[in-house]
């Protein structure tokens, strides 16, 4: 119901929603829950486990029961907290947890089945038959416990993530927080002020209090309006601080469109992370209820949040209301309910001696037995004096005292401290480095001590940041002591709510601890409270305090569970900001794309690089047969294939040779000017890091190149032997792995098509490599082949990658020739034994791969020591070898080698195979394996076995290197 | 004259969201060149331009020399070219005008673009700074020019990803610019 002259809502700016198919009017300036309340509507949700019905109990983000679907057109989320949802015009929200509808809910027979479904019941109830658990039980709890449901499809809204830095972030603007940001920003610190609701100003809002005599709102409009003048401070409105990081950094998440309807380019959410070289908690505190038979009942809310519902949004949910304290707190929300024409029933206060209140009915040590009305609270009843009484109200408050926003001080691990005056955890003092806390937050409950310790912690924080505060004058306001006698739970019968998240009873917690489940970590997870999406905000404290009551405990002795991040939830999606598909890392593209993926070739990716898979021509109906074409082309005319991908290093210096000798396991420095050579890298663990090239372009000057997929992993080898070993030396090198454009031209007519591009016959011999120049271009010519034919690799800067491919493609295709992609490469290489990270994994060794010879007797490298350590080498090891079916059958990678006739297990596996591929040299399948001392068994037959794929062959043990044994042909 | 067409990166018109503007500068003329241990001073002697301090850049006529990382600094500008550098520099002298993809972002937005993607506090950044950090996931040279102005290097083959998240990134900011408006 609305109450005029009420709020804080744009009344001049109605808005209609729909909730649950139905249409519904409120105001600019209403949240989901403000709204439904003016609309009197009371059960907004069924609950987690018994489906009862459920109203709001808060106005606030630790609202456990007003969860609901927000339906955008392109989103569905669920378990948004209709108390924090702000209402726009076309807002479609929906009910969760319940079939088929809110008021007929067929799973509330949950409810019946009650005594059967007490704390850890799928714990006892269906452990048997051990097999039904997966297949039925579960499917059957999930299906019947829940929250709300998930779209199914990817989430197309756009998200957003930022970092900003400040000297000072104060986290919650309310009277600390206010204060604390004025005190830092006048004395010119650069403020960070983040605030999760819409229009800051906390309880100050939320409650009609006075500052200087006037409403405290003027005094929150007049600091807002300072702060906004200040160009050294940032309001960050709609942004909730949720987590706390090492080195002061911060996350933090702005609801940035949810509260309009979708506009182009405006992201939904933006995920912050905040570094500030100091920072002030000034997050308030929670109210908490009171636990009692059937509490949970529509219309039983927090006391507070009747408060905030009727000075910010005009909206109470009953014409006539009781309150439920065991504090004073409540009686200013007595007071304005009265003035605002709302009928106060009674308040009905815990403490035998509370104190009176003029014009209202209090009943002093009085509790409250039982809440009635299914769909909505009808009457509730109490004792006084063993006297038990009803009143017929339609709406109760409760309120079981504060809890400190005790979260952020616990996430770098910090534990929270007890203190016996509050009723309440505090934040242990230093738990999080540069942050200090104030106001409710640290326990000071009255607007002068938050505005006090808000200054105070500004002062402090200035001094730290080396800032001097100017002289800081308080505003006048109340600083009435708080008074509290704890009660947490009424005795009485039947089922009193603690946790309404998660349906986490009174008797649960006992039954816990009952069971053994006495820590109030097994506590915790027994009975699943505090672990639903609030995570316990309103109902932790009071749950332990019941436990620490069954175990005969204090609560400081029982201590509390861990807050971790984030305080509240996170949209994944933000966190994840354009990560989404093809955001997911950076594309690496070639300078030959477009003219790759003009010829219809599909595109793999390597190394974050876009390679051609191969090139289809019109009748091929199979990448085998364009595979096969490509091979065979490569075999017996030019083929030409960009390998711009390969890392190139820029290696200079008079110390350069030496350099290379100690990050190769073979000699470089030997090498003349004009060569090329292939090296291997080890480790420094003895294994096999990379292999590759390099020429010696100068006598000072080399060019390294690595393999696509090594190339950052060399880089950072190298700076790291650079950085370790060799500090002094006249060494140093860059990456110019983006500065060439690189082809490979392979085959018999390689000669003549390298003698076509440059206008003469290349006179290099193998394993040359000189400067040339192509068409007006200084490019760089090798003489070097990785598929066994006479090759060469030509290299231009990269802005002439795309011509001269396109040239090279033209010339090739004259000759006979032409592309060839990825899978040819592949089959090409494995004709030749040649290895790739297929074969070098990490767990290989030079004498795995037949290359203990390439580890130079004369000098040191890196990984020599650790590869001769005993089982680096030897029979026992698996050692590389080449494979050939029997018969012509398909032969899989990853398939597991066994010797002909044992039995098929883990234990008898000999060998793994890595690379296949089909030659159409040697019209057979052929692979690439490692077999226990598998050189000693070529002409042995092997069985093949890959399970996952169903293939099981036999297989004759080769020399890796099928075709052209003696290299002929590329020395030819 | 060569024969080969020289393409740039990528070769595409500039953009202007909320009155900051990002442009691709083509075929960029870099050298990096990384001084053999103690011969920074000696390098930058011969070159007329002293060696740059970490994040920082030195200038003189149209070549500056900007601090790209441990030991390193990349001369920028008209006159950069492998062939017109002294004789002798003790010096590793590495052509990586092809290397990177050269971009600027000029504006006053150019601050709030930039908070999306690189994780420093660029508000106060001044003519003569240079870092080396990250734009997303991608490796970065950042030099400020001043004003609201920046120059972005990263690897050539990333620039179609570069550009399209700078972008984003500003129109982001352009419509919540719209919101306050």
């Amino acid at each position: 119901m609305r109450i005029d002259g009420k709020g804080r809502i744009d009344r001049t700016r109605p808005v209609t929603f729909r909730f649950d198919g139905r249409s519904y009017a409120g105001y600019r300036g209403d949240t989901l829950a403000s709204a439904l309340i003016a609309n009197d509507v009371r059960v907004v949700g069924r609950s987690f486990k018994y489906h009862r019905p459920r109203g709001i109990l808060t106005a606030g983000p630790e609202e456990p029961n007003a969860l609901v679907e927000v339906v955008g057109p392109a989103n569905q989320t669920p378990n948004t907290r209709a108390t924090v949802q702000e209402l726009f015009e076309g807002l479609v929200a929906r009910s969760q947890n319940r079939w088929p509808s809110l008021g007929f809910d067929l799973l509330e027979v949950n409810d019946l089945a009650a005594p059967f479904l007490s704390a850890g019941f799928y714990y006892k109830t269906f452990m048997w038959p051990r097999r039904f658990w997966e297949g039925l039980y579960e499917p059957l709890i999930r299906r019947a416990a829940g929250l709300g449901r998930l779209s199914g499809k990817h989430d197309e809204g756009l998200y957003e993530k930022a970092w900003a830095h400040c000297d000072l972030l104060v986290i919650g603007a309310g009277p600390a927080g206010l204060m604390a940001a004025l005190v830092a920003a006048r004395a010119g610190a650069d403020v960070i002020l983040c605030d999760e609701s819409a229009e800051p100003g906390g309880r100050l809002l939320a409650d009609e209090g006075m500052i200087d005599g006037a409403p405290a709102a003027e005094w929150v409009a007049r600091v807002l309006a300072e702060l906004a003048d200040l160009p050294n401070v940032r309001l960050m409105r709609r942004t909730t601080v949720t987590g706390v990081y090492d080195d002061s950094t911060f996350g933090a998440l702005e609801r940035v469109g949810l509260h309009r309807s979708p506009r182009p380019n405006l992201p939904r959410e933006c995920f912050w992370r905040i570094v500030a070289k100091r920072s002030v908690l000034a997050a308030g505190a929670l109210e908490r209820g009171i636990a009692f038979q059937d509490n949970d009942r529509p219309g039983v809310m927090m006391a507070s949040a009747l408060a905030t519902y009727l000075n910010r949004y005009g909206v109470v949910p009953g014409k006539r209301v009781a309150l439920f304290a065991n504090n004073d707190s409540v009686r200013a929300t007595a007071r304005s309910l009265m003035a605002a024409g709302v009928e106060v029933a009674a308040i009905l206060d815990s403490r035998p001696d509370a104190p009176d209140e003029p014009g209202i009915v209090v009943h002093k040590g009085a509790v409250v037995q039982r809440a009635r009305g299914r769909m909505g609270l009808r009457e509730i009843s109490f004792t006084k004096d063993g006297r038990a009484q009803r009143l017929e109200v339609e709406c109760l408050g409760l309120s079981g005292g504060w809890n400190p926003s005790v979260h952020l001080t616990c996430h770098l691990n910090g534990r929270p401290r007890w203190s016996e005056d509050l009723a309440a955890f505090v934040p242990m003092e230093g738990a999080v480095p540069g942050m200090l806390v104030a106001g409710a937050a640290g326990g000071s409950f009255s607007t002068h001590g938050c505005l006090a310790s808000g200054a105070e912690a500004a002062r402090a924080s200035l001094e730290a940041l080396g800032r001097a505060a100017g002289a800081v004058e308080l505003p006048r306001a109340e600083d009435a002591p708080y008074v509290i006698a704890p009660l947490w739970a009424v005795a009485g019968k039947g089922r009193a709510w603690l946790d309404f998240a998660n349906d986490v009873t009174v008797k649960d917690v006992a039954l816990a601890a009952q069971e053994g489940f006495r820590s109030v970590e097994h506590m915790k997870r027994y009975t699943t409270q505090g672990m639903a999406p609030d995570q316990g905000k309103s109902s932790n404290v009071a749950a332990l305090a019941v436990l620490a009551d069954a175990t005969g405990r204090g609560i400081a002795e029982t201590g509390t569970t861990t807050f971790r991040p984030p305080y509240t939830p996170v949209s994944i999606a933000a966190m994840g900001a354009g990560g989404r598909g093809a955001g997911f890392a950076p594309q690496r593209f070639l300078t030959s794309d477009q003219a790759s993926r003009d010829r219809g070739a599909p595109m793999v990716e390597a190394g974050l690089w876009y390679r051609p898979s191969y090139f289809p021509k019109p009748g091929e109906t199979t990448w085998r047969e364009a595979c096969d074409r490509e091979v065979r082309m490569v075999r017996e005319s030019v083929g030409v294939t960009d390998v711009s991908t390969l890392g190139k290093i820029d290696i200079q210096g008079p110390d350069a040779a030496r350099f290379l000798d100690l990050v190769y396991t073979n000699t470089f420095s030997t090498l003349p000017v004009g060569k090329v050579r292939y090296g291997l890298m080890l480790r420094e663990d003895g294994h096999v890091l990379d292999d590759g090239t390099c020429a010696r372009l100068g006598d000072q000057h080399w060019l390294m190149t690595t393999t696509t997929a090594a190339a950052g992993l060399v880089m950072r080898h190298l700076d790291f032997v650079s950085q370790a070993f060799c500090a002094g030396w006249q060494v140093r090198f860059a990456s110019v792995t983006e500065g060439w454009a690189q082809f490979a031209i392979a085959g018999p007519k390689a000669r003549a098509l390298v003698a076509s591009a440059l206008g003469h016959a290349p006179d290099l011999p193998f394993m040359g490599c000189a400067p040339v120049t192509v068409q007006g271009v200084a490019g760089r010519l090798f003489r070097i082949s990785f598929s066994g034919e006479e090759g060469y690799e030509l290299a231009v800067p990269t802005r002439y990658g795309e011509a001269l491919f396109r040239d090279l493609t033209a010339r090739a295709e004259t000759m006979g020739g032409g592309l060839y992609g990825m899978e040819a490469l592949n089959v090409l290489r494995i004709e030749k034994g040649f290895i790739t990270h297929a074969e070098i994994h990490g767990r290989i060794t030079a004498f795995d791969i037949g290359m203990e010879k390439m580890v130079s007797a004369k000098k040191d490298c890196i990984g020599k020591a650790a590869a001769a350590r005993p089982g680096m080498t030897g029979p026992a090891r698996a050692q590389l070898v080449g494979l050939k079916p029997l018969t012509d059958s398909v032969i899989t990678a990853g398939a597991h080698l066994f010797a002909q006739g044992v039995d098929l297990v883990r234990e008898q596996s000999a060998g793994y195979v890595t690379s296949v591929g089909y030659s159409p040299t040697l019209h057979s399948h052929l692979a690439l394996a490692f077999l226990d001392n598998g050189r000693a068994r070529h002409g042995e037959t092997v069985r093949l076995v890959d399970r996952l794929r169903g293939v099981d062959v036999l297989c004759t043990v080769t020399d890796p290197v099928f075709h052209d044994p003696k290299g002929e042909k590329l020395r030819a | 004259m060569p024969d080969l067409i020289a393409k740039p990166a990528l070769g595409v018109a500039p953009v202007t969201h909320a009155g900051t503007t990002l442009a691709e500068i083509p075929l960029p003329q870099i050298i990096a060149i990384a001084p053999y241990p103690g011969q920074a001073a000696a390098v930058g002697a011969a070159l007329g331009l002293a060696f740059p301090a970490p994040n920082t850049v030195s200038e003189s006529g149209g070549a500056r020399l900007v601090w790209a990382g441990r030991d390193m600094a990349f001369l920028i500008g008209a006159e950069a070219s492998a062939a017109t550098l002294p004789e002798g520099l003790a010096a590793m002298v590495s052509d990586q005008s092809d290397a990177w993809v050269m971009l600027t972002l000029v504006g006053p937005r150019a601050v709030d673009v930039l908070a999306r993607l690189v994780p420093l506090d660029l508000r106060a950044a001044q003519r003569g700074q240079a870092f080396r950090s990250a734009l997303g996931h991608m490796p970065l040279v950042l030099i400020a020019e001043g004003e609201g102005g920046f120059t972005l290097l990263t690897f050539r083959s990333m620039a179609r990803t570069a550009w399209h998240e700078i972008e984003e990134a500003m129109a982001k900011v352009e419509a919540r610019l719209a919101l306050s408006a």
